[in-house]
């Protein structure tokens, strides 16, 4: 299996991967870590003329903090989160994404901008990144803009990126002290997309649910946000019956198509039993962080 | 046809230069331009783990990079872990542990082992299972590579104290 033809260019810069983008257009891809792109142009269902590899733009690596935000260039692979001390110290729920994708190879050279880009509704950063609240630095060749995680995504495989875009970073205000969080994911094994995930990141304070964020994976052709589900809960104690009403809740905004992994129903239930562990979980973090 | 380019890099401490179109796969240009066939193709959609060589201090699948991708990289082979012809720790662990049957998945494992036990000396059994987890074995079950694992790990951390 060998990709169609095309044309290779290793910019050292930044602006040098704009002007590229800008001069061919619709002809290129972007070249992140490649476990999405290159597998689907060797399948031919993607063939760009030009490939631009961002692999030698030392701008794009890196996790650093600013003040009270998590800054992580496009290009950092997934097993850098991981072992970012950073990260495990400041946004677990990160760390506890990275390590459930995909396998350690594909996480070495797999970036958390490429990704997120790509845009897969199976991918997982785009609802960790929504359940974090994070926000993207896109630069072009007209400059730079910051969106936010939420409302970037418009369905498989498009984002709100325009076409002369490359994405730099990834800023996540950090959670802080005594939240808790959890990224719960059905898999059918290693390497495997999700069959239904959840993402959960929360504060309690005096036992109620302060602040709340609920996300799903492979729920639709975007990751989703259960805003009815927050709202239940918010407020309130976490019990077992709440959790079960905010899982019925989640579970109402599903459209999962049919694959391999099952069918709409069985998907859309699974969402909400990740959606409880995640719910779950992630409250008793909370509660011994306070503790 | 897009025009050939040329490509540098470390092969097992050796500099090594190519000319590939730039659609070629790496584990193609070790395989049939290098004669380096340890690393071996199994699945080609980067699920299996057959092809793993270590890349700039990474275990990547080379069916799923780009040998232009590779300019001015030391890539290291499992033709490069035997050393004055004495077998590295994990390949005589391997050996002696009865890690393989048929062989096929063998030089992807030991080369993934390689690198895990260069980051995490003393891996767990679990470490072991969730960081070797990119490599499919269809013979073992996979016991014996957890103790080949193991064992070479406790023989080379037995070596550096030494």
């Amino acid at each position: 299996m060998i990709p169609c033809e095309f044309e290779y260019h290793a910019p050292q810069t930044l602006p040098d991967a704009i002007a590229l983008l800008t001069q061919f257009g619709d002809d290129a891809k972007l070249l992140a870590g490649g476990h999405s792109l290159l597998p689907m142009m060797k399948l031919r269902f993607a063939r760009p003329r030009h490939l631009i590899d961002l692999g030698h733009i030392a701008e794009l690596k890196g996790i650093r903090e600013d003040g009270g935000t998590l800054v992580i260039g496009a290009m950092t692979s997934e097993n850098e989160i991981i072992w970012s001390r950073l990260l495990q110290e400041k946004c677990p729920l990160l760390v506890e994404g990275a390590r459930q994708i995909s396998d350690p190879q594909v996480r070495y050279k797999g970036t958390v901008g490429g990704d997120i880009c790509h845009a897969d509704p199976g991918n997982d950063h785009p609802a960790l990144m929504m359940a974090l609240g994070a926000s993207f630095v896109l630069r072009g060749a007209g400059g730079e803009r910051v969106v936010a995680a939420e409302g970037f995504f418009l369905g498989m495989y498009a984002t709100s990126m325009k076409p002369d875009e490359v994405m730099t970073q990834i800023r996540i205000p950090a959670p802080r002290s005594g939240s808790g969080h959890c990224y719960a994911k059905l898999k059918r094994k290693t390497g495997d997309f999700a069959a239904a995930a959840s993402a959960v990141q929360l504060r309690l304070a005096a036992n109620r649910v302060e602040d709340v964020r609920i996300t799903l994976t492979n729920a639709g052709a975007t990751p989703l946000r259960a805003t009815k589900a927050e709202d239940a809960v918010r407020g309130k104690q976490l019990d077992a019956r709440l959790i079960a009403e905010a899982a019925r809740l989640a579970m109402g905004i599903c459209s999962p198509s049919a694959d391999q992994r099952g069918d709409g129903e069985y998907k859309t239930a699974m969402a909400g039993e990740m959606t409880v562990r995640a719910l779950s979980t992630a409250r008793d973090r909370a509660a011994s962080a306070a503790r | 046809m897009a025009k050939k380019q040329a490509v540098s890099f470390k092969l097992n401490g050796k500099e090594v230069d190519v000319l590939v179109e730039p659609r070629e796969l790496l584990i193609h240009t070790l395989r049939e331009k290098l004669q380096h066939t340890g690393p071996h193709i199994g699945c080609e959609t980067s699920h299996c783990g057959a092809c793993t060589v270590d890349l700039n201090g990474m275990s990547v699948k080379s069916c799923t990079v780009l040998t232009v991708q590779c300019q001015g990289a030391q890539l290291l082979t499992i033709e490069g872990l035997a050393q004055g012809g004495v077998l590295h720790a994990l390949q005589e662990a391997f050996h002696l542990d009865h890690a393989l049957q048929c062989g096929y998945c063998t030089p992807g494992m030991i080369t993934r082992a390689y690198r895990l036990l260069k980051e995490n000396p003393n891996p767990s059994e679990e470490e072991i299972r969730y960081w070797m987890a990119g490599n499919l074995c269809r013979c073992t079950g996979y016991q014996n590579i957890v103790k080949a694992v193991r064992s070479a790990a406790m023989k080379l951390s037995a070596q550096a104290a030494a």
